[in-house]
């Protein structure tokens, strides 16, 4: 971040205690929320490294819940985010995990929606309130949600890329970065992350999808 | 005109050749690198200003404990002491009293302003308001306050940095003092290179902090910091408004502090396993935090 805005060093407006330990948090819940998709019954938080070790003292734990109510981090209702989260009918677990991580503020968030869907997110705080999404169900992912984002699952083959591509400038949808992972070549499950500067509506999904049949799955960010 | 700036010197030779002051540069800045007009900027930052104002105002008028219940009420006794002849003086007494008012507010999941961060977010908003009150600064001129204080804030941010964890405390409650400096000065009258020669003498002052927080929470020694740090960049502004200067240019202090900052070990810089976080107590503190994870709360 070689540019900063002056309300990156006034600012940002904040929930306290910490920017990595409570405003992050709460944009990972946030950020998780929007992956699952919908209403959730229950959802289970493992923290790792120092998140597991100080999250208490720092609201961790009422920071990832209130996120993943839809809370943003200088929403006060944070404080209170047990017992909102019991009133919406949201189970909730916590682990605190003694295993090592790669990065030391790390959460898992495995939830199950009220379809029964399961949605396993892992991501990180990494600072002053900014987060990375590195999983999505077991695949590695980069989402830093900053941007209007797009994550599609589709089967790896030639072509599939400037479809998807064609059709979001069709949609007048530019894009600001994309990343594409795969395991092997020909991979049915391969991932495209593609950071927008416009939202994509739901509309625009049907269309992206009926456009580009390779794709399996769409989640808006 | 190009308003970007990347050190010290660049930002006096724009202030001069325009002449503007260093909050006015710094709102063009913003105009060109963002994509908002003049008036929603500065609507932004009374936004700000506002969440700041209610901030030291909860801290100094309600009761309350911070989650870990280790802090929380001090803020308000230093500000009732200091109306009855405190040695320090009852202006610089308020102020620090409002800048811990902050961090308590943040230690107990109020809403704050990082400025620059949460943990040092005290100690900007406690000079601005409790000089401005004596002053008479209306909040026209507390919110170009805040953009010279950007400024300085950006100038640590782009050669030094901000983050207690790669540079201790100095990179927090020092930067922040740095910042309050400036706006001090330029709020007094002072010239742009006062404004800079105060930001060098407050982070001169505590050049090598480290930041070892007992337990890894942001409330000791954050909270007392915040106090010393108003106070740090009270003086400096006065030492700076009546021509003194600092010998070492702004530049190179920023540059030193990186330095200083990079070579302070790790176990001082967050990680909460040195200095104060590592003493007998501090360790006592830190073990029933943890024993916490294991209760429920509601």
């Amino acid at each position: 971040m070689e540019n900063f805005s002056v309300f990156d060093i006034i600012g940002p407006r904040m929930t306290g205690p910490s920017s990595s330990h409570t405003a992050g948090a709460a944009r990972l819940g946030y950020i998780a929320r929007r992956i699952i998709g919908d209403e959730i019954e229950r959802v289970h938080f493992t923290l790792y490294g120092s998140f597991a070790e100080t999250g208490r003292g720092h609201g961790t734990d009422k920071a990832l819940i209130g996120g993943v109510l839809g809370f943003s981090p200088d929403d006060q209702r944070i404080r209170s985010a047990y017992k909102l989260a019991r009133d919406e009918g949201v189970s909730i677990e916590f682990t605190y995990s003694d295993e090592h991580a790669d990065h030391p503020n790390t959460v898992k968030i495995e939830a199950v929606d009220v379809n029964g869907r399961e949605t396993e997110v892992v991501g990180r705080s990494i600072g002053g309130g900014n987060i990375l999404i590195t999983q999505i169900n077991g695949l590695d992912v980069e989402v830093t949600g900053e941007y209007p984002t797009i994550i599609i699952r589709h089967q790896d083959q030639p072509g599939v890329i400037s479809d998807v591509a064609r059709v979001l400038s069709q949609l007048g949808i530019n894009i600001a970065n994309m990343k594409v992972f795969r395991r092997s070549r020909g991979d049915r499950n391969a991932f495209m992350c593609i950071e927008s500067d416009e939202p994509m509506t739901p509309d625009m999904k049907d269309i992206l999808m009926r456009l580009c049949p390779a794709i399996q799955e769409l989640m808006i960010v | 005109m190009n308003y970007d700036f990347s050190s010290g010197i660049e930002l006096i030779k724009l202030c001069d050749e325009a002449g503007i002051k260093i909050s006015e540069a710094m709102i063009r800045r913003e105009e060109q690198i963002s994509e908002s007009t003049r008036e929603q900027i500065i609507a932004e930052m009374q936004r700000d200003l506002r969440v700041m104002r209610e901030s030291v105002k909860k801290g100094l008028t309600e009761k309350f404990q911070s989650v870990s219940r280790l802090s929380g009420g001090e803020a308000m006794t230093l500000y009732r002491y200091a109306d009855f002849g405190p040695l320090s003086g009852s202006e610089t007494c308020h102020a620090a009293a409002a800048a811990m008012a902050v961090v308590e507010v943040n230690a107990a999941m109020g809403r704050i302003v990082a400025a620059p961060t949460a943990g040092a977010s005290g100690i900007l908003p406690a000079v601005l308001l409790e000089c401005g009150h004596s002053k008479g600064w209306n909040d026209d001129k507390l919110v170009e306050g805040l953009f010279c204080a950007g400024a300085i804030g950006l100038l640590f941010a782009k050669n030094a940095t901000i983050s207690g964890a790669e540079g201790g405390c100095q990179a927090e409650t020092g930067v922040a003092s740095a910042m309050a400096a400036a706006a001090l000065v330029e709020l007094s009258g002072g010239e742009p290179l006062h404004c800079l020669d105060a930001a060098a003498i407050a982070i001169k002052n505590i050049e090598g902090l480290v930041c070892d927080p007992v337990a890894g929470l942001v409330e000791c020694p954050c909270i007392k910091r915040n106090g010393m740090g108003a106070a740090n960049a009270m003086l400096s502004a006065d030492m700076a408004l009546c021509g003194i200067t600092s010998l070492i240019p702004f530049d190179e202090v920023v540059s030193s502090m990186y330095i200083v900052g990079r070579e302070i070990r790790p176990e001082y810089r967050e990680t909460a396993k040195g200095g104060l976080a590592a003493t007998p107590t501090g360790k006592l503190i830190a073990a029933g935090i943890k024993r916490m994870n294991g209760r429920r709360e509601d």
